[in-house]
């Protein structure tokens, strides 16, 4: 029993019966699809038949004018296996395990300290997490441009110290400070969700089994947070895999990651089969690692 | 639920140091931003002096105005519809079963765990072979449409959060008294809903402007939007005009922050009288 | 005259649970009516379906005379309160209460005049401005009526309305609720589990057992002759003793003694015997008086439990424990275990129950 959009059919019964409940349950299904349909049909045209599109231009052949539907093949998917693109693949990988694990370590013990805190602490301390989460993306890792910039903060501090003009942007190390600065609030939210949901008696009563804090860490808060820690490296691990912004701010021309390498299929190499054929591996890697997760009795991510 | 308890003293120092760097790391390089789009020096990074010269600049550029324009407008139409259809949408998923629900569910939360990227080609595709079909031209309407295809989801899950949050005996009793099931509607979950259907609005809005991946994709002429622009810029080289851009995008941002925390804070609210 | 509520062959299935049984069942104008049965015996079920938030899956369902078995909760002319209250909470306490009234299109002023008067009846004048959570537990509750019985229900329905509340109000509670509905003498179906709440306030009580209707009676008919062992059981503390048949005036234990218990069943019937711990009197062996010798049996002090006003004795009998109350002023002996003693009692207060 509850509002809904449509207005009500009427079934002609005075007594009830089995036939007048069934098609009061039938009606009322009717109202729910009904109002999920709009939805339903916006997602289906606009995010199901793209993705099936990915997957048949994937199949297509390249001509010199742009990309033929027909002569079907799997060249592009061949291709995942040259060394360039292995190269790119596994320092895409590279870098986002990297951005993931220090993400985890930052996130882990801020999400725990987080927790311990009182009620209005806690709120406190989340809305500082949650501003940056809000904050342009864009900006922020253009933020960390001015400061590695030749003659930026970073530089100035570096000589001062006496390191020499230690050069940072368009390396490696810069993509993942701008991938960690961007993707931290993904991985202390659903962190702090776990953590602070378990309930801390367990952790007292593994306080007096246990000798130590770190094994009542290791065997009671690590795996009953669990279901926090790999939502936060999913969150973390999949954009940072598809990164495009930070590389093209950040990065140098050596540094080609997942994420760039696919827009440049599209926008200067004009090989669409085989970009699409890259986007379906970054999706697969997605859908792989979700489905994981909620086999794992995952709930919400 | 009894808290989880306080950690041993030097650990305890430890951990409040790791809170005091996750915090400097976040703030940090915003306020050199800040700062710097102050400085009256054409080199980026340098002090120059206070100046307010750049946001001159952009208030003078007619490109970056009609950038922002731009991103106005499309911010504006996809979350109007974006809202509409996630919470009708979540009505849906938290008040009925219907044939299909569980898949309908599982591809609301694809738009927002897939990446940019791939979302990005998945619409250049399919709005290249859609011109080939009907053709029209990119811009406004492309936009729009693929903006509304990642805030549905949010939308819907924002809102969806806030029904299950609610009593549905509350409609039960609204029907009881006369109401009918539009007038339940309309006086007792709509109001009750509210603030998880502005702060889905707020998070879609935001997402909106945010975007510079998709929108690059599906764009036309004509039809740049500030971050695109801004994007483009920032590819050229660092200027001052962008330091002045980026603080004007944040403070948008900000502005958003605390608008959602308000209605945060009406939320927090309306669940204690629950 | 015509029934408040008259419900014939009523079946509500939910998959494959019945959570009501093809009841009949018909509750008087002006009655105040318990519906009384352990969690999930379908009261709330019975009790939704006459609001109209549920509909039968079969049977008949009149108020007034009215079939309303497939109308709309909106279309029906009862009120529900419900279990916790589902007040509101963004309208003010006056918004509440004239909910009702304004759906209904009554203007404006009427309503709010009404609504302040039913505000009033309730004693909470002075609330009107209030947001429910800024009353207490007793205050929701008196909202949750005020605004049922703004609309002039013809039924009022509420669903365990005093669940929520600590002892003391609840019985506060209990004796308002009663006199608010002598006076506007309108039926009100009650759903308790808590048997004492619906023996001291109903005027018939219904037993519901797994979705089925097992008894339907004065709160007298229930407590002192139980329709089956169910309600027996189920109604006040009872001792139950297995016995067969013999004829109109005698059963048969399962250890051969035969007791005096008038009953209407054919010989041969198992049936139980149902005797209530404070309608058994204990003294010494030998004591029995010669009018209750076939209305008694031996056996042997197992505990006893000082209660100050009553001493509650556990008697072995054989093959059964026996539970005796004694009142504790008027006992002219106490007894320790392993005393033997004999235990008798009136012929009228036994009762025989068919299994
Ligand atoms: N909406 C429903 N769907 C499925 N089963 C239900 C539903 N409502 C009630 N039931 C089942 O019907 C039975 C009776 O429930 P109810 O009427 O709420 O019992 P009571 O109010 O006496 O505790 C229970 O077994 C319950 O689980
Ligand atoms: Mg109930």
């Amino acid at each position: 029993m509850t509002a809904t959009l449509e207005p009500e059919a009427s079934i002609d019964a005075d007594v009830a019966t089995p036939e007048f409940e069934a098609a009061r349950e039938q009606q009322k299904r009717r109202q729910g699809l009904f109002m999920a349909l709009p939805a339903y049909l916006y997602l289906f045209v606009f995010f199901v038949i793209p993705l099936v599109i990915v997957i048949v231009y994937s199949f297509a052949t390249r001509t010199r004018f742009g990309t033929e539907l027909s002569g079907w093949n799997i060249d592009s998917y061949r291709r995942l296996g040259d060394p360039l693109v292995r190269d790119i693949l596994l320092r895409s990988t590279t870098l986002a395990v990297i951005t993931t694990l220090i993400c985890l370590l930052l996130a882990y013990p801020f999400a725990y300290y987080m927790s311990t805190r009182s009620e209005k602490t806690r709120n406190l301390m989340l809305v500082f997490v949650m501003i940056p989460f809000w904050t342009n993306f864009l900006v922020r890792n253009y933020a960390w441009r001015v400061i590695l910039g030749s003659d930026g903060p970073y530089s100035r501090l570096s000589e001062a110290i006496g390191f020499g003009e230690g050069r940072l942007l368009f390396t490696n190390v810069a993509v993942i400070l701008g991938l960690v600065y961007g993707f931290l609030p993904f991985m202390i939210l659903p962190l702090y969700a776990a953590i602070e949901r378990i309930d801390g008696r367990l952790l007292e009563a593994s306080r007096d089994l246990y000798a130590s804090g770190f094994q009542s860490f290791r065997h009671v808060l690590l795996p009953l947070s669990m279901p926090g820690v790999v939502a936060g490296s999913i969150l973390v691990f999949v954009p940072s895999l598809g990164a495009y912004v930070t590389p093209a701010i950040l990065g140098g021309a050596k540094t080609t990651l997942l994420g760039s390498y696919i827009v440049t299929q599209f926008l200067s190499a004009r090989d669409w089969p085989f970009g699409a054929a890259l986007s379906f591996v970054l999706m697969a890697v997605m859908l792989t690692s979700t489905i994981v997760y909620f086999r794992k009795g995952g709930r919400t991510l | 639920m009894s808290g989880i308890t306080e950690p041993r003293s030097t650990t305890k120092r430890v951990l409040q140091a790791n809170i005091w760097l996750v915090y400097l790391f976040f703030y940090a390089p915003i306020l050199v931003l800040v700062i710097y789009s102050f400085s009256d020096s054409r080199n980026v990074g340098a002090w120059g002096g206070f100046t307010l010269d750049w946001y001159r600049d952009f208030g003078d550029s007619s490109a970056a105005k009609g950038a922002l324009s731009n991103s106005l407008k499309i911010a504006v139409v996809s979350t109007i519809v974006a809202v509409v259809l996630g919470t009708i949408s979540a009505l849906a998923l938290e008040r009925f079963t219907f044939r299909g629900k569980q898949v309908f569910d599982a591809l609301l939360y694809l738009p927002i765990i897939i990446p940019d990227v791939t979302m990005a080609v998945m619409l250049l595709l399919f709005f290249s072979e859609a011109a080939n079909i009907f053709g029209f031209s990119k811009g406004f309407a492309t936009i729009t449409l693929s903006h509304i295809a990642f805030s549905i989801s949010f939308v819907s899950i924002v809102v969806r959060a806030r029904l299950a949050g609610m009593d549905d005996k509350l409609e039960e009793a609204a029907v009881d008294l006369y109401a009918t099931k539009w007038q339940a509607f309309r006086h007792v979950t709509l109001p009750l809903i509210m603030p998880g259907i502005i702060g889905g609005a707020l998070l879609a809005f935001t997402l909106s402007l945010d975007d510079v991946v998709i929108t690059e994709f599906v764009t036309g002429p004509g039809w740049t939007t500030l971050p695109v622009y801004v994007f483009g810029l920032i590819r050229k080289g660092v200027t001052p005009l962008i330091n002045a851009i980026s603080v004007v995008m944040l403070v948008a941002s900000m502005g958003l922050v605390a608008l959602s925390l308000l209605t945060d804070r009406a939320r927090g609210e309306s669940a204690e009288i629950e | 005259m015509t029934a408040a509520v008259d419900i014939k062959g009523v079946t509500k299935r939910f998959d494959d649970v019945y959570a009501v049984d093809d009841i009949d069942l018909s509750i008087a104008d002006g009655e105040f009516f318990a519906m009384l049965g352990p969690s999930g015996c379908g009261k709330t079920t019975t009790l939704r379906m006459i609001a109209g938030l549920e509909f039968p899956t079969m049977g008949s369902l009149k108020i007034f005379g009215e079939e309303v078995g497939t109308l709309p909760p909106n279309k029906r002319p009862v009120n529900t309160v419900f279990q916790n209250y589902a007040l509101f909470p963004h309208m003010s306490v006056l918004d509440n209460v004239s909910f009702g009234l304004r759906m209904n299109k009554v203007d404006k002023t009427t309503a709010a005049k009404k609504a302040h008067e039913l505000i009033e009846l309730v004693q909470l004048s002075g609330m009107e401005k209030r947001r429910p959570s800024q009353l207490s537990g007793g205050q929701q509750q008196r909202v949750a009526l005020a605004r049922a019985l703004v609309n002039e229900p013809k039924v009022l329905l509420l669903d365990e309305p005093l669940g929520a509340l600590d002892l003391k109000l609840r019985q506060e509670m209990q004796g308002e609720l009663k006199s608010l509905q002598r006076e506007l003498g309108v039926s009100f179906v009650f759903v308790t589990h808590d048997q004492e709440e619906a023996l001291t306030m109903a005027d018939r009580i219904a037993v519901m057992h797994n979705g089925k209707l097992l008894q339907v009676g004065t709160p007298e008919d229930i407590y002192e002759r139980p329709a089956n062992r169910f309600v027996a059981d189920f109604i006040g503390q009872t001792n139950l003793l297995d016995a067969v048949v013999e004829d109109d005036d005698m059963i048969i234990l399962e250890n051969g003694t035969r007791l005096m218990a008038p009953n209407p069943l054919p010989p041969g019937t198992k049936v139980a015997m149902s005797l209530r711990p404070e309608a058994v009197d204990i003294g010494p062996r030998g004591t029995v008086p010669a009018e209750h010798q076939k209305t008694s049996l031996e056996g042997v002090v197992e505990s006893m439990t000082y209660l100050g006003h009553a001493l509650d004795y556990t008697v072995k009998i054989g093959w059964i424990d026996l539970e005796v109350r004694a009142d504790a002023v008027h006992a002219e002996q106490r007894f320790q275990p392993g005393d033997e003693v004999a235990v008798w009692w009136d012929r009228t207060s036994d009762w025989v129950v068919a299994d």
